[in-house]
């Protein structure tokens, strides 16, 4: 932007200026609609990760996103994070909160709690510390060297360690935890800042069965008061917890409907359940 | 208000498990004991403990503060710092400025406003940036300020690139080595390789008589405790856990809200401080601060130092200071030549068999005594089951 331009941005009188404005801005789901994700394109060095792809999450819904090995899946998760920066495309939280010019920290504290595929919580921290870092709470240097736990937070951590069934190991170190109990505590840091939207990738790799069931049972509880997205490849899983699948082939929509639906598409069954044994 | 008296209540606060507190007790009873027997013994008794050597617990204690700096930000939050040294030359070399302009008239030139080197350099007045530097108080802010900054800039550009691990160990190398190519220069109004020294009093104290000496002592000792303190506070307060946290696992804490560059920018910050501060300490008692001290050798070596103690437990950086200097005086004494050597040998063997470091193996070995106890005890138990059935 010129000097002139700035200037004249700064002597217009029908807005407030851009620094005086409110930056905590809401959500606004007028539309029922809380993720747009519109033409997006990603290639790295000549791969296209993601070609075209046009994805619409309502607010309130469990979204399962499935697709082969290179389909998109994680790449398209971390755009939206603000971990990998798009070539084209544009990614709304809401009606009008643009997430492409925000930062992982930004988005994160706008209420977009993200759960890696492998399971990564603070080791040396003990899993009550681990909840009280991932409150939702003024996270810049001074106040958080201030900060102390009050009782409503008190009473939010012990919810969540309940929801989570982690009561019993509230004063163990994260680092001793079964692999289960990790991917657990990871989903119960994310539900401390209270998000709106949960992007969660391959929630019961390496979990045993009854492990897995849990999760399910966790993950469905949780949508409707929240928007909940779940990567996985175990299609057991998804039919269990899912109402719409979306299929991505190849960095770009493939299909979209219920599991029924999903399962008899001819499209689907060649490039992805088809392979499969 | 009162939320803030309770903050700041609960910020002093002292951990019940911490060894902190008996650590200081120790350290300033030492202190007290040596200073007294140095000032009120007799010299011709056996408990008389030389100046020589209280200086030399002096500089013990100023290596331990830069130890202590860089655990804070090596133990804490995994940044390994290899240009510590130049944070404590910068810390010395203010210091040495002020101590320079205290001499006054009394140089071999005599001229009461330009030190030697100047007047030998053939310079009429003095650079701007020695103007001031004969107020202590001047000379002290510059001690915190000229690290400080220098580490802000060096963090910011570094931490906000995302320049981690090994690349940003080799920067910090490059910073170091590049101050000490530039403090070589005689045009860089730093007295050149001869460096700065021939001090004669510190505000108006004599540097050389047993009392100033013995102050500056207890005055290091103090100092490193309140800083051992106040680490082990910042470390128990939340930005500590966002510390660790960032350690183990940044990008987790990116991805629930933190901007780890800025935690990381004032982490370094306040370890460059402490560095300065133990530079400005080590100047006045060991009586000269030249480019020497900022090759890159130096800063590698206080990584060794916390390694041995046991990094991340400032307490282990502490004593690991004090034991590899002690070390190092009876070795080089005995074999001059041997002593890179045997510090080389010395961070092999820790890094194989105490990868925590002294502070590590006393956890080793209670560990072991934990598992024999209990293993007595189920055999114990066994026994008695088994007599019960005879």
């Amino acid at each position: 932007m010129s000097i002139l331009e700035s200037t004249r941005e700064v002597m217009r009188r029908d807005q407030v200026w851009p620094f005086l404005q409110d930056h905590d801005q809401k959500v606004d789901i007028s539309h029922q609609v809380l993720l747009y994700v519109e033409g997006l394109n990603l290639s790295f060095d000549g791969f296209k990760a993601l070609n075209d792809l046009n994805l619409y999450i309502n607010d309130g819904e469990l979204r399962c996103l499935i697709g082969a090995n290179g389909a998109g899946k994680t790449t398209l998760m971390d755009v939206i994070t603000g971990k990998t920066k798009c070539d084209s495309g544009t990614v709304y939280f809401g009606q009008s909160l643009n997430l492409l010019e925000k930062d992982e920290a930004e988005i994160a504290q706008l209420g977009i709690g993200r759960k890696f595929q492998k399971p990564t919580v603070f080791e040396a921290h003990t899993v009550m510390d681990n909840l009280e870092l991932s409150l939702k709470s003024n996270k810049s240097v001074m106040p958080t060297l201030f900060a102390t736990l009050n009782s409503a937070e008190y009473d939010q951590i012990d919810h969540v360690l309940e929801t989570i069934g982690l009561k019993g190991e509230r004063m163990m170190l994260a680092g001793s935890l079964s692999h289960g109990q990790k991917q657990w505590l990871e989903i119960g840091m994310l539900l401390m800042a209270n998000p709106r939207l949960l992007l969660v990738d391959e929630p019961v790799a390496g979990m045993t069965v009854q492990e897995g069931e849990r999760t399910a049972e966790l993950l469905t509880s949780l949508a409707g008061e929240r928007t909940v997205v779940v990567v996985e490849h175990d299609m057991e899983f998804v039919r269990s917890i899912a109402r719409t699948v979306t299929v991505l082939h190849q960095g770009s929509v493939l299909a979209e409907g219920t599991m029924d639906e999903i399962q008899n598409n001819q499209d689907v069954i060649e490039v992805y359940l088809g392979e499969a044994p | 208000m009162s939320s803030f008296l309770t903050n700041f209540m609960s910020f002093s606060r002292i951990n019940g498990e911490s060894k902190v507190a008996p650590f200081v007790v120790l350290l300033l009873a030492v202190t007290a004991l040596a200073s007294a027997s140095n000032l009120l013994m007799p010299q011709d008794s056996v408990f008389y403990v030389s100046t020589y050597t209280i200086t030399l617990l002096g500089k013990y204690l100023c290596y331990a503060m830069l130890a202590l700096a860089v655990d804070v930000i090596w133990g804490y939050c995994g940044i390994l710092s290899l240009g510590h040294g130049a944070f404590f030359a910068l810390g010395g070399y203010a210091m040495g400025m002020y101590l320079m302009r205290q001499i006054g008239d009394r140089g071999v030139y005599g001229n009461p406003e330009l030190p030697d080197f100047m007047v030998f350099l053939n310079w009429s007045e003095l650079p701007w940036f020695w103007q001031g530097m004969d107020q202590f108080w001047v000379a002290m802010l510059m001690v915190l300020l000229v690290p400080g900054i220098l580490a802000y800039v060096f963090g910011w550009l570094a931490f906000r690139s995302r320049v981690t691990g090994v690349y940003l160990s080799i920067m910090t190398q490059a910073l170091t080595y590049a101050l000490l190519l530039s403090f070589f220069r005689n045009e860089m109004g730093f007295g050149g390789n001869n460096g700065l020294t021939d001090f004669k009093d510190i505000i108006g104290f004599d540097l050389q008589s047993d009392n100033t000496r013995v102050s500056l002592f207890i005055i290091t000792a103090l100092l490193l405790c309140g800083l051992l303190v106040l680490s082990k506070k910042i470390m128990q307060t939340r930005f500590g856990k966002v510390i660790v946290a960032i350690r183990d696992g940044e990008s987790r804490a990116r991805f629930i809200g933190y901007r780890t560059e800025n935690y990381k920018v004032w982490l370094f910050v306040y370890s460059a401080m402490i560095a300065g501060i133990a530079g400005a300490l080590y100047v006045p008692q060991v009586g000269i601060i030249n480019p020497g001290e900022f090759s890159p050798i130096n800063s590698i070596e206080i990584v060794i130092w916390v390694a041995v103690g046991g990094r991340g437990t400032l307490i282990g950086a502490i004593i690991g200071a004090i034991l590899v200097n002690y070390a190092k005086t009876k070795f080089t004494a005995i074999m001059p030549d041997g002593w890179l050597f045997a510090l080389g040998a010395m961070f092999v063997l820790v890094t194989l068999y105490l990868p925590k470091g002294l502070m590590g193996l006393v956890a080793q070995l209670k560990d072991q005594q934990l598992q024999s106890k209990q293993r007595s005890a189920n055999n114990s138990s066994n026994e008695k089951a088994e007599e019960g059935h005879a």
